[in-house]
């Protein structure tokens, strides 16, 4: 079974109130060393047989078109995640 | 032939939709024939205008409004909307009309992560839209205002043209309750037949049931206009 993974960012010039609240809280248990926190999307696309270069460009168009709002949103990774243990290959997407 | 009286105006409910019944009672209040229409139908059964309602469509899951946009309803209302047909988005609504590319920018987590819900004074900023041409531009309104998700932005040149082309229908006065960029609370497209607001007019139609107004509490119907100017621009049309 092959798994693609797509991670989304909230834009940098947006901000991002999640991560805020996140930034504020942390200082609060103890984790005193981070000086800010964004907070983005993780999204794993399972197939059935190996991840293609194909299926590996609708996951970019899937990403493009709905797994993120070009407008508040980055795609940062779309990724063959198919075997764990190998190194991810990253596919490039500004 | 009563045109006013015969006007057919769509209420689309998504799974998760909230407000379809108030949105519908307002439609009838002013005078029109609210139709129900459902998500998974693409069938708009000749409807002349629009409403998508608020709520927490698919529990706002991925993006609020962004799997509704999706739907075949949605897919028909675009289409119809790129026709001049006129269609309102009311809260997750609006956020369906941004998810569609029919209105510009998006709304993110209000700024200080609450939800809220109060009652807004708004000023009207563009009255010749075919949801507002009722009111005066510069008219103060006060309806409610409840969203999570309801900080509108946009990148600065968007909100220029936003604001040059006077598509900034509706500001918040007085405070603004979820950080959105310039103070926006609706806007419209090019042709003025689609708005999008945060608030909600379909909350604010009924004498007793509204919010607080000079004739007394709960005696506000800021609301009724939205209805009433759409079925005045299906007359004019």
């Amino acid at each position: 079974m092959g798994r693609v993974v797509v991670e989304v960012m909230p834009k940098p010039e947006i901000l991002d109130p999640q991560g805020k609240a996140v930034v504020g809280a942390l200082p609060r248990l103890g984790f005193t060393q981070f000086s800010g926190v964004r907070q983005g999307k993780r999204f794993e696309l399972e197939v059935d047989g190996e991840v293609t270069p194909e299926i590996l460009e609708q996951a970019r168009r899937a990403a493009e078109e709905v797994l993120s709002n070009p407008i508040i949103e980055d795609v940062v990774a779309v990724t063959d995640a198919s075997a764990d243990a190998a190194v991810p290959q990253r596919a490039g997407l500004a | 032939m009563g045109a006013l009286n015969s006007a057919r105006i769509g209420v689309v409910t998504f799974p998760g939709t909230l407000d379809d019944r108030d949105a519908a009672r307002a439609i009838r209040l002013a005078g029109g024939e609210p139709v129900a229409l459902w998500h998974a139908d693409a069938d708009l059964q000749g409807v002349e205008a629009v409403v998508l309602p608020g709520g927490f469509s698919y529990g706002d899951y991925l993006r609020a409004g962004a799997i509704s946009r999706f739907a075949p309803a949605t897919a028909s209302v675009i289409d119809a909307a790129r026709g001049g047909m006129p269609v309102l988005g009311i809260c997750n609504g609006f956020q369906v009309l941004t998810e569609a590319h029919l209105l510009p920018g998006s709304m993110i987590k209000n700024d200080h992560l609450h939800f809220v819900c109060r009652e807004q004074t708004l000023v009207v900023t563009n009255a010749n839209t075919a949801w507002t041409n009722e009111f005066a531009t510069g008219q103060k309104i006060t309806i409610p205002l409840k969203n999570q998700d309801g900080q509108f932005v946009a990148d600065d040149d968007t909100l220029d043209r936003l604001e040059g082309e006077g598509r900034v229908a509706f500001r918040y006065d007085g405070w603004n309750p979820n950080g959105s960029r310039r103070d926006i609370a609706g806007i419209t497209n090019e042709k003025g037949n689609v708005v999008g607001l945060m608030p909600h007019p379909e909350h604010a139609v009924e004498p007793g049931f509204g919010p607080a107004a000079a004739d007394g509490p709960r005696a506000g119907t800021d609301g009724l206009p939205f209805f009433r100017s759409v079925l005045a621009s299906l007359v004019g049309a």
